[in-house]
């Protein structure tokens, strides 16, 4: 029995902390975040040349080959520090796709400028409002072109590639490359609330693109729970900084004559942010291994890590705001990231109610 | 990562296993679990032959030391054997309090002559142990409690009352926290002692609880005679060897029986509710529960296996278990609709599980650590927060204001 992380990818995420702090991680989306710099390029080339992005690509197409594990630890480290990074989109989606189910055409010309930091790429699936649905996806491939709208596209206006899901002649959605620099494509960014992962809207006019996958809405699903995971780890990394952050004020904040960690309003309170935490973390770990081993068990450890990660975060991020008292509500402390991010990555993939469906149907598939 | 054993971990699995396919019957899945009865005498008989079995083939007290009839083996081989147990139908144990916590405090810090006397027969269900802590006035706040112990020359006399007893009524022997000296703050003046449960002086009482049955006693010591051989640790020092049997206890607690994700999903099926989108709602959050409380474990069993200490997330299986009880039970219930009020095990499906759970799971979140009392050792112990600002703390207990003098 070995359910734990390797001595060297703990290392690793130590690491990743050191550097993520000596860069100042969090300085950089506060400078960036009314700017109209989309993100941190410079952070963006150092963390490439790390390895980080090329975490899950094999060496011969440029990458580090570190492994999901890793790509799992360095996950759970920018969701807790936020740097303004495309790395989700470009990772967890783009990369871990073609890594999976591209063509060795495919791999060999955008997984060595990927892994190098050249190129940034997005996830486009949502349609406007709504949950992920094959009946939602309106946007159309024919012979080869993509035509169709999408939005929100997390830094869609920026990245160079995409991989965009769309009905094609087979009448079912699917997963379709598309270079976005190649022509045939408007992008107009979009107001968020949560500016620290920047949104667009991918308006495509016969756009070139290319089919990616088995094609059909199992690829999409299968992507969804691949990405799930890592995004798990986001946000337990985002649910541990906020409860540092809280344990750390609620000692050195006094009222009444005594720090406010002594009240038992506080400390119970965090004590059921700590449960739902440490819950969200074993199911993170079991999804990592499901992601190593390729795991029959993936679909339902997936969902499981999506639910207890997103109902996590959200707890911590609220509960540290109302830690802080009247100061959490400003502007000047670093709460609001957080509790914004929460949502916004509760709901990148489809609602935690989706998600519990999901669940709860993915128990049903693998009991009958 | 990897869910196998190590090669001599899988070899004492099969060990268990030879042992177990010989001696028990294995689980169906149609058993329920089911805690909350009443043990009657020959429910007791049975416990008492099962342990003996196990005792002779080493397996009653694995993580003692072979002096004292134990198998010198580790945690993970006793969560080895737990896990393989789990999956037999085997009697209800009542020997917790004697293996689990009467014994291992003498270990700490008991004379060798009480584990040579009292160490096998409590191993092997020859003798079985109460503990007498919790009092009327005296629960999460057990530092506060007022039996009485004044000493007369080689012997210790005892008056008071204890509550929430298992087992006094048909126990041996119990270990009991007293109030040596009330002059001196609460948590100084406490002695600890074995007493023999038949003693005059000593009568248990049956607590009827709501579900009807009667698991715990309040237990009446009227100038019970106790030699001073039988003191564990100084005079003066209960609390600390009190503390030892505790933090036996919160792991010997860890995990509530009854109804648990996979009752309630099958529930929900045979009820054809599953398609309800509200029904799944919650359903998912049981499952994020019980099975992240597994997953847990799997954690900890990995650090012992590897020769560390578990992590502070084991901490917090009991709390989110007995909440989960109770939720699941009350939820179950709403599913039978207007039926849901019966309880006869004919009329209502799963032979009235969740009715019955409904009304034992409130004693969940209070046995063992309350709920409050958990959330404050997670805040304190694990997040480091501060303990609460005591008004009693340097008073001598005797001027502590107790709302009822």
């Amino acid at each position: 029995m070995n359910f734990d992380f390797s001595a060297e990818v703990k290392m690793m995420g130590e690491e990743a902390r050191r550097f993520l702090s000596d860069r100042g991680a969090i300085r950089s989306l506060r400078r960036l975040y009314d700017s109209d710099e989309p993100f941190d390029r410079g952070l963006w080339q150092a963390i490439a040349e790390m390895g980080w992005l090329g975490a899950i690509v094999p060496e011969e197409h440029g990458g580090s080959a570190l492994g999901y594990e890793a790509l799992c630890i360095l996950a759970g480290e920018i969701g807790a520090a936020l740097p303004p990074l495309p790395f989700a989109a470009t990772s967890y989606f783009v990369i871990d796709t073609l890594v999976r189910s591209g063509s060795e055409a495919q791999k060999s010309e955008y997984l060595p400028r990927l892994a190098a930091g050249e190129l940034t790429g997005t996830f486009a699936l949502a349609e406007g409002l709504g949950n992920p649905s094959p009946k939602a996806i309106e946007a159309r491939v024919e012979r080869g072109r993509l035509t169709g709208v999408k939005q929100p596209v997390v830094y869609g206006a920026v990245a160079d590639l995409a991989v965009v899901v769309a009905v094609d002649e087979t009448d079912e959605p699917g997963l379709k490359l598309v270079d976005l620099t190649a022509g045939g494509v408007e992008r107009h960014p979009i107001e968020t609330f949560d500016r620290s992962r920047r949104e667009a809207t991918l308006r495509f006019n016969d756009a070139p693109c290319h089919p990616l996958g088995e094609g059909g809405w199992g690829d999409v699903l299968r992507a969804l729970d691949r990405a799930a995971i890592l995004l798990a780890f986001e946000q337990v990394g985002g649910a541990q900084a906020c409860l540092d952050m809280a344990r750390d004020y609620a000692l050195e904040r006094y009222a009444f004559g005594r720090p406010i960690g002594s009240f038992q309003a506080i400390k119970h309170k965090l004590a059921d942010v700590y449960v739902a935490l440490e819950l969200a973390r074993a199911h993170c770990y079991y999804g990592a291994w499901a992601l190593e081993t390729g795991s029959a068990e993936l679909p339902v450890a997936a969902a499981a890590a999506r639910v207890a990660a997103s109902e996590a975060y959200h707890q911590a991020s609220k509960e540290n705001i109302q830690t802080h008292g009247g100061m959490g509500i400003t502007w000047e402390l670093d709460c609001h990231f957080y509790y914004r991010r929460a949502k916004s990555l509760s709901l990148e993939l489809g609602s935690p109610g989706f998600w519990k469906d999901r669940l709860i149907g993915a128990i049903e598939a693998a009991r009958e | 990562m990897d869910f196998d054993d190590l090669p001599e971990e899988a070899a004492f699995r099969a060990e268990v296993r030879d042992f177990l396919d010989a001696n028990a019957e294995r689980r169906t899945g149609a058993e329920r679990i089911d805690r909350s009865h009443t043990l009657d005498a020959a429910a007791i008989a049975r416990a008492k032959v099962w342990q003996a079995k196990k005792a002779d083939a080493g397996f009653a007290a694995i993580t003692w030391p072979v002096r004292y009839g134990g198998r010198g083996g580790s945690m993970v081989q006793q969560i080895i054997y737990s896990q393989e147990e789990e999956r037999y139908v085997t009697p209800r144990s009542v020997f917790n309090q004697g293996i689990g916590l009467a014994i291992p405090t003498m270990m700490a810090y008991g004379a060798e002559a009480m584990l040579e006397r009292y160490a096998r027969p409590a191993m092997r269900g020859e003798e079985v142990w109460c503990q007498l802590f919790s009092e009327p006035a005296a629960g999460s706040d057990l530092a506060g409690l007022r039996t009485q112990a004044v000493r007369h020359g080689d012997e210790w006399i005892v008056n008071g009352q204890k509550i929430w007893t298992s087992n006094a009524h048909f126990s041996d022997f119990g270990v009991l926290v007293t109030r040596s000296d009330p002059t001196v703050p609460k948590h100084a003046g406490l002695t600890y002692f074995i007493v023999d449960m038949k003693s005059p002086g000593i009568e248990a009482r049956p607590i009827k609880q709501i579900y009807g049955t009667s698991n715990f006693n309040e237990v009446f010591l009227t100038d019970v005679r106790i030699p001073d051989a039988n003191r564990i640790g100084e005079v003066g020092a209960g609390w600390k060897v009190a503390t030892t049997t505790l933090m036996n206890e919160r792991f010997t607690v860890a995990e509530t029986e009854g109804p648990d994700f996979d009752d309630i999903f099958a529930l929900a099926g045979e009820l054809d509710a599953r398609g309800d989108p509200a029904v799944r709602q919650r359903l998912a959050d049981w499952y994020v529960r019980s099975r992240g409380l597994k997953l847990i474990r799997l954690r900890s069993f990995t650090a012992l296996s590897q020769g560390r200490q578990p992590g502070p997330e084991s901490s917090i299986g009991k709390l989110v278990s007995a909440t989960r009880l109770q939720e699941v039970s009350a939820f179950g219930m709403e599913l039978m609709g207007m039926g849901g009020t019966m309880m006869d095990p004919a009329l209502v499906p799963m032979d009235a599980w969740f009715q019955g759970a409904f009304l034992y799971s409130p004693s969940k979140r209070i046995s063992g650590g309350t709920d409050e009392i958990l959330r404050n050792i997670i805040a304190e112990r694990v997040l480091g927060l501060p303990g609460d600002v005591r008004a009693d703390k340097n008073l001598p207990f005797n001027r502590i204001p107790t709302g009822r003098r």
